[in-house]
């Protein structure tokens, strides 16, 4: 039971930064139909604009942090709107899904050629002590991924739900055109969806860094977690990806553990492929309407 | 010069020539050259098979590479338990055309990024499969020395010789794609791209031409792999990890999608330019995503269409320089007439 508990728990945590970045995935499809296949390559970077910084500017680690978020928001945020999905939207989505895939590989090979090939190690925000509940021992590092991570989680909903401005973002993800009628600035509302998801990302990549190292090729499990928890969960639902972020964390773990290590991998895939042909909309979304 | 660019004549003199040239090349080739020459060829015939089922059917999928996998493996278990090679070749194709058409099941409920995310997936199972199943693939250790063909007493075992088969079977297998995009079935295919509702309306088999596209684009995928398997003579799971398929794809937009050249063309971009352009030396992935994120921004129709822009763009130069000269010629006329009825 001990042990079930710690699986649980560190399955919570590594499916709450999943959940992270499948949100920032989904609101981008939801407001300007891109599938960002380099997804998981934007979780890969922050650390390394952190590593960058601490190495270059001689800064210390938060103000590195700081710097990192920043960049983040610049580069992963405007930079990739305006200089690669804008001039590409009107081509559809095909061309835009090579786009982001040549995207991740230019990231990718940044790293590998200007920084290093061998796996960093990263600070963690807080320091790793072992806290003991119910005869399990579950580490600090995990209980404040959860807490950081729901709080993420709930400002965004606050932000959705509860003020103009996210309501006003919502009609732009639901009806561009009518939003435009109804007076919204629908350009100016799917840029603050892409200047969040670069905001998730720099913190999944803060978060997740310090456990698996800072390495170039961190993205491809992560992005593709991130596609498969959107999916699980519902592509046009925030709670969706959310709780696909979480079932597809705690699922990695416990089949790891025991069913198979080797096909670790294997089971969130068939959980997809299962996911999809059984209910296409995901567990919790809605069925979108077929147009013709 | 520019109707001569778009004519038959021309598209066949550049077929002549290129088969010239790929015929004559080997005896001015090291190995290596012939060997990156058939890597050309059978990264090309796996794009040919994708291109059937994403440019020309419309169905995106990531799991080509798989495929070349399923075929490679199939051939060099084959080969290895001393199965002759043709017989191998064809299990190869007709496995992955059996398992194509499962994996054509998805595309008749989901489509576009739902799709390439069920191929993806499928993809990387294959890749686990290859890893983990020891007693079936040798796990990470690969398939090691795997036999060149010897067919009616011709022994490929040389580079030369089997340079030479690679480019019998790369055009055998290139003319039947050729002839399936130009038969019904290629019509067929294009409809359901279009519009599939209206190829349902008007009496398509959609369902039937889905798995069909699927499976024929596999198959095509099972046939390079077959050929790999022996070219390269040893190969590990990681050969055919999602990245290849990744790559199979960025080759046909590259090269452009729904073309019949675009594959060569984009296999191309990904096999031989990387050789050519040493002097980039690591740097060369990162210059080539960045050309890949400036052609799809300019031209998301690939290499092919870049080309075919160039030349519409000449013929109009053309054609306003005529109109232009025969405007000209009609306003001295008229200038003529009017004195004369002036008078």
């Amino acid at each position: 039971m001990a042990a079930f508990i710690q699986l649980f728990v560190s399955g919570l945590a590594t499916g709450a930064i999943y959940a992270l970045v499948a949100v920032g995935f989904m609101l981008l499809w939801q407001t300007s139909q891109t599938i960002n296949f380099a997804q998981g390559e934007f979780v890969m970077i922050p650390a390394f604009f952190v590593l960058w910084a601490i190495k270059i500017l001689g800064v210390g680690f938060w103000p590195a942090v700081g710097i990192a978020v920043l960049a983040s928001l610049l580069i992963l945020g405007l930079l990739f709107k305006r200089a690669i999905v804008d001039p590409m939207l009107k081509h559809g989505v095909l061309p835009l899904v090579i786009s982001t895939i040549a995207l991740s590989i230019f990231l990718k090979e940044a790293v590998k050629d200007f920084y290093s090939s061998q796996a960093q190690p990263f600070q963690a925000m807080i320091p790793s002590e072992d806290l003991h509940l119910f005869g399990a021992v579950i580490s600090s590092q995990s209980i404040f991924i959860l807490l950081i991570a729901s709080a993420a989680v709930l400002g965004l909903n606050k932000l959705l739900n509860g003020t103009r401005l996210g309501r006003a973002m919502q009609a732009t993800a639901q009806n561009p055109s009518v939003a435009r009628i109804l007076g919204i600035p629908v350009e100016r509302m799917i840029m603050y969806t892409f200047l969040i998801n670069a905001l998730l990302v720099a913190l999944a990549s803060l978060m997740i860094s310090p456990i698996y190292l800072a390495k170039f090729t961190n993205g491809d499990t992560l992005g593709l977690a991130a596609f498969i928890a959107a999916i699980v969960g519902g592509f046009n639902q925030v709670r969706g990806a959310i709780v696909g972020g979480l079932i597809l964390g705690v699922i990695e773990n416990l089949a790891a553990a025991y069913i198979s290590a080797q096909y670790r991998g294997a089971i969130p895939l068939i959980l997809l492929i299962v996911v999809i042909l059984w209910r296409p909309q995901g567990l919790m979304g809605r069925a979108e309407e077929r147009t013709v | 010069m520019m109707d001569f660019l778009t004519s038959r004549a021309f598209k066949g003199t550049v077929f002549a020539l290129l088969m010239v040239g790929l015929i004559v090349l080997p005896f001015f080739l090291r190995p290596f050259g012939l060997l990156l020459i058939a890597m050309w060829m059978v990264h090309a015939v796996a794009a040919l098979g994708l291109n059937l089922t994403l440019g020309y059917a419309g169905q995106i999928s990531m799991a080509q590479g798989a495929f070349v996998g399923i075929g490679a493996y199939c051939t060099g278990l084959m080969t290895l338990a001393g199965v002759p090679y043709p017989i191998a070749f064809l299990c190869s194709g007709v496995l992955c055309f059996g398992i194509g058409w499962i994996l054509g099941y998805p595309a008749l409920r989901v489509q576009h990024h739902y799709l390439a995310f069920v191929t993806l997936a499928f993809s990387t199972l294959v890749f686990l499969i290859m890893r983990n199943e020891e007693w079936l693939t040798n796990g990470i250790y690969g398939l090691t020395d795997i036999p060149r063909p010897i067919l009616f007493g011709w022994n490929t075992g040389k580079a030369q010789d089997f340079y030479f088969f690679t480019l019998l079977m790369t055009s055998i297998l290139a003319f039947c794609v050729w002839w399936i995009i130009r038969s019904p079935w290629g019509r067929a295919f294009v409809a359901l791209r279009e519009n599939p509702v209206r190829a349902l309306s008007l009496g398509v088999d959609t369902r039937r031409y889905t798995l069909m596209a699927f499976a024929m684009g596999s198959s095509i995928g099972g046939f390079a792999g077959a050929l790999y398997a022996p070219l390269v003579q040893f190969f590990e799971p990681n050969s055919f990890s999602l990245t290849l398929s990744l790559k199979l794809l960025l080759m046909v937009i590259v090269g452009g999608a729904g073309t019949f050249f675009g594959p060569f063309i984009g296999a191309a971009t990904e096999v031989l330019l990387p050789e050519w352009l040493r002097i980039a030396q690591g740097y060369y992935l990162i210059i080539y995503a960045m050309l890949v994120m400036i052609l799809m921004m300019f031209c998301p129709t690939g290499i092919i269409g870049l080309g075919e822009r160039f030349i519409s763009h000449l013929r109009q130069k053309k054609i306003s320089s005529e109109r232009s000269a025969q405007a000209e010629a009609m306003g001295q006329d008229k200038a003529g007439n009017n004195g004369g009825a002036g008078q």
